[in-house]
């Protein structure tokens, strides 16, 4: 067997790798190089070994963000996942309402981030918002500027209102790609509704599913501009998630060094989940 | 092109530097044994010489995270942890 490949295909590939090297490689080698210093600024730095990573590691602020922001993607994830995948579902496969349906789907990931963050934080208002306003009307005591659930609810919604439809998309992409014939078969097999989500639709979409998931956990887990437009982090620290810890650490107190390590810890936690939940999707796939 | 701002010591230097020798190492074993030697481990996990350093060295992080969090430092029995582990990722997984 002979060896037959066209090795001038890695000089086209070349820019990538230096546009790689410059967005990432090099600031993350930099904040590598932080993470075991000290600087007051001037660029003058003092070594510091790996006490910026002990103390990280023994910080109840940390394990607070962690926590937070754990509970925020577990949150988000369940409610997203089922949801997009129920409307995609329920969407026209043919005729004319599926442009009108995928335009409006695809219209909130459109929307930047600063200005969802800006448009829920006024639209829940409890005083002027039409959302705080209607809930407090129908008598809930609803004010996310003061108290921590209101504030969660508000995340999530908001969150919720954001990104299902990118679930909702690609679950979407994933069901027009099974083919009529399936469909049929199990018309004649006589099986219900539930059986044919459960033996061939949930099949056939995993691979989209995969890689929604994987979207949604990744983006989710370093969320920052939403809900720092939306709460700040308050009311307190409550809905304070690790991106917010770490901007006010390494912006807030210039404690760049604290906050290297701090990076590097949730960098690899985010790379750890992410490869275990690729690889138990994968895993079943090549079960399957 | 000036590289104060990137704060280099020569601890960060050799580990980077150990980074490349492996990823240079594993190009090399890829010369010599081209297809990446796939197989499926005791995970259950279809993965590649590429995929076994990765798992080795994700995991070695998390051993000296740990280490550092539990034990604090010194670091050695991290190492010696974390060769073992590696040893073990490149023979069975």
């Amino acid at each position: 067997m002979g060896k037959t490949e066209n090795q001038k295909a890695w000089f086209f590939v070349l820019p990538v790798f230096v546009l790689v090297a410059f967005n990432a490689l090099i600031p993350l080698m930099a904040v590598v190089n932080y993470s075991v210093q000290e600087t007051f600024g001037n660029n003058v730095f003092f070594f510091e070994g790996l006490k910026w990573f002990e103390e990280v590691l023994h910080s109840d602020r940390f394990h607070a963000s962690l926590l937070r922001q754990l509970a925020f993607t577990g949150t988000i994830l369940a409610i997203e996942v089922p949801l997009g995948v129920a409307i995609a579902l329920s969407m026209p496969r043919r005729g004319p309402w599926v442009s009108v349906c995928l335009v409006l789907m695809a219209l909130p990931l459109l929307i930047p981030w600063n200005v969802v963050g800006a448009m829920w934080n006024i639209f829940a208002l409890p005083d002027i918002g039409l959302l705080g306003r209607m809930l407090n009307g129908l008598g809930f005591n609803y004010n996310y500027t003061q108290q921590p659930f209101s504030a969660w609810a508000t995340l999530i919604a908001m969150d919720v209102w954001h990104w299902t439809s990118l679930v909702v998309l690609l679950a979407y992409a994933g069901l027009s790609a099974i083919p009529d014939a399936y469909y049929q078969a199990a018309k004649i097999d006589g099986a219900s509704s539930w059986a044919v989500l459960r033996h061939i639709q949930l099949p056939k979409m995993k691979r989209v599913l995969t890689i929604a998931i994987l979207l949604r956990f990744m983006d989710s887990f370093n969320i920052y501009t939403e809900p720092f437009v939306l709460t700040g982090g308050g009311p307190g620290n409550t809905t304070t998630l690790l991106s917010i810890d770490l901007v006010k650490m390494a912006l807030g107190q210039f404690d760049l060094g604290r906050a290297a390590a701090m990076s590097i810890v949730y960098f690899l936690i985010i790379l750890l989940l992410s490869w275990i939940f690729y690889a138990a999707m994968t895993r079943e796939e090549g079960r399957s | 092109m000036a590289l104060s701002w990137m704060a280099w010591t020569w601890e960060t230097a050799a580990f980077f530097a150990i980074i490349a020798g492996l990823l240079v190492v594993m190009a090399l074993w890829e010369w010599r044994r081209p297809g990446g030697a796939q197989r499926r481990g005791i995970l259950g996990l279809d993965t590649t010489r590429g995929d076994r350093l990765f798992i080795s060295l994700l995991g070695s992080a998390f051993i000296h995270l740990g280490w550092l969090g539990l034990l604090g430092e010194p670091l050695w029995g991290a190492v010696a942890l974390s060769l073992l582990y590696a040893t073990a990722v490149f023979r069975w997984v």
